[in-house]
């Protein structure tokens, strides 16, 4: 039997789908049996980050009603061949399906997969109910903003009077040079609010924005921070212990030049 | 007259007797079952010189109509000196004590907690979350949220927080909100406990992970 991992945040985009796409590409990377799930119905988004928008037949709802078999409805990931997808309608909202239904379909699928993640939509209303009704764990994505903190520890407040396990954390989009100077919130302060514990941190990177409209998820980026960030987590998810990922910033010409020099 | 129960115990002690008097039967029964141990069963135990007795009632509360009953029927044996009735105090039921309610958990963004009294949480208000009571507020943690003691209208209420740095402050029906620049100050309050045998430091705010018995908030 596999495990459910929802990913959830309550507030609007801090990068859940970018993480549930990144944490589950870098999980069967890892080779892991992976399907990921969309919950987003109505404004599905992790189809299109992992590029396989074009190859949807039947979807979440369909299979919820009965209209197809789930082994129908899941995409085969281009890139490994243990990658699955379960994609959302994007024609129907939130109430289109149950969390009943959900659990059911999660259940049958951690039958088949070592890891379902989960991609929850924004809000705290049926949509979230939808997709942390069959998780057995939550991964909390939540950037360095004073408002997405405040929405992660109201979401964390529901989970934990939910059936999911306590929930991890992951600061997303940390800007190295902002840290530095002072002017973002830091880590110690989202941990001291949130007294949860920590998963991962990911530095803010170009490259994401990149890979999502190129519809390749970025931890396939060797060169890529958030690359590292992501595969970091999926390793801490199999249970490693990795040192957190020491945010810097990019080293200047001159800087590079000192230290050629011995001087740096 | 056949008593087959027995609640009515008497125990010799090295200066007199004990009657043990059960406190659980009716009392009616218990009298019956008293008058028959002196004038009958136990008569001849009970002549001769004169003894001490003690009484014990157990739990059993009695008024003074009725403890008066019982020394009567003592004292129809003309050898029984009492001098000790023991019954737990006579009056009003003892009020239990008021302390404030010790609680722990945490109050998360949109998550209120509320108690009639006073309250001793023991965790951190977020902000965004709510801690009410109708009397003081002690929070063992950090209070970033709102507390209001005394809502129902007490202006003796107080709030008091290991560190306090919240998001507004009301008390009674006084409104406060902190000035818009907080000196930093760090005050984290931990906790010891022990593990397998080896004793550990914990954040306060951690305690409710400890499993043990707490009062925990549950906030929806």
């Amino acid at each position: 039997m596999g495990e459910a991992i929802v990913v959830t945040s309550g507030k609007g985009g801090v990068g859940k789908t970018t993480t549930s796409a990144n944490i589950g590409t870098a999980l069967a990377l890892l080779g892991k049996k992976v399907c990921l799930v969309d919950t987003d119905i109505g404004l599905r988004n992790l189809d299109v980050v992992m590029g396989l928008e074009n190859r949807i037949i039947y979807d979440l709802c369909d299979v919820a009603e009965g209209r197809c078999r789930l082994n129908q409805a899941l995409i085969k990931d281009k890139r490994f061949d243990e990658l699955y997808m379960l994609p959302a309608a994007q024609t129907k909202d939130k109430n289109a399906v149950s969390p009943e239904q959900v659990k059911d379909i999660v259940l049958e699928l951690k039958k088949e997969y070592e890891y379902v993640i989960i991609d929850c939509p924004a809000g705290i209303e049926q949509g979230f109910k939808n997709a942390i009704a069959g998780a057995d764990k939550a991964i909390v994505v939540t950037t360095p903003e004073n408002a997405a903190v405040r929405d992660a520890d109201r979401i964390i407040g529901l989970l934990e009077n939910s059936e999911v396990e306590s929930p991890k954390l992951v600061v997303n989009r940390i800007r190295p040079n902002m840290v530095k100077s002072g002017d973002m919130l830091e880590i110690e302060d989202i941990l001291q609010v949130l007294n949860i514990d920590l998963i991962g941190i990911v530095p803010d990177d170009e490259m994401v924005i990149k890979a999502a409209n190129s519809g390749e998820p970025t931890v396939m980026n060797p060169n890529s921070q958030a690359a590292i960030a992501y595969r970091n987590i999926a390793r801490r998810i199999l249970g490693d212990t990795v040192p957190l990922m020491q945010i810097h910033q990019k080293k200047g010409m001159f800087t590079r030049f000192k230290k050629f020099f011995g001087m740096g | 007259m056949a008593v087959k129960s027995n609640h009515v115990t008497i125990k010799g002690i090295k200066d007199g007797l004990v009657f043990l008097l059960d406190d659980q039967c009716d009392f009616e029964e218990l009298l019956t079952e008293l008058r028959y141990k002196l004038e009958h069963s136990h008569q001849n135990i009970l002549t001769g010189p004169i003894i001490h007795v003690d009484v014990k009632l157990g739990t059993r509360s009695i008024n003074d109509d009725e403890k008066q009953t019982i020394l009567d029927i003592l004292k129809k044996k003309g050898n029984l000196l009492i001098r000790t009735v023991e019954s737990p105090p006579i009056g009003p039921e003892a009020e239990p004590l008021t302390g404030p309610v010790v609680m722990t958990g945490m109050v998360r963004s949109g998550q209120v907690l509320h108690h009639e009294g006073d309250l001793l949480f023991m965790g951190d208000v977020n902000p965004g979350g709510t801690i009410t009571a109708t009397g003081d507020i002690y929070i063992l943690g950090a209070l970033r949220g709102t507390a209001h003691a005394g809502v129902e209208g007490n202006e003796e209420a107080i709030i008091a927080a290991s560190y306090l740095a919240p998001t507004q402050l009301r008390i009674s029906e006084l409104i406060s909100r902190p000035p818009d620049e907080w000196e930093t100050r760090e005050t984290v309050m931990e906790y010891a406990y022990l593990q397998d045998g080896v004793m550990k430091i914990d954040k306060i705010s951690n305690i409710a992970r400890l499993g043990r018995d707490f009062n925990v908030f549950k906030g929806v």
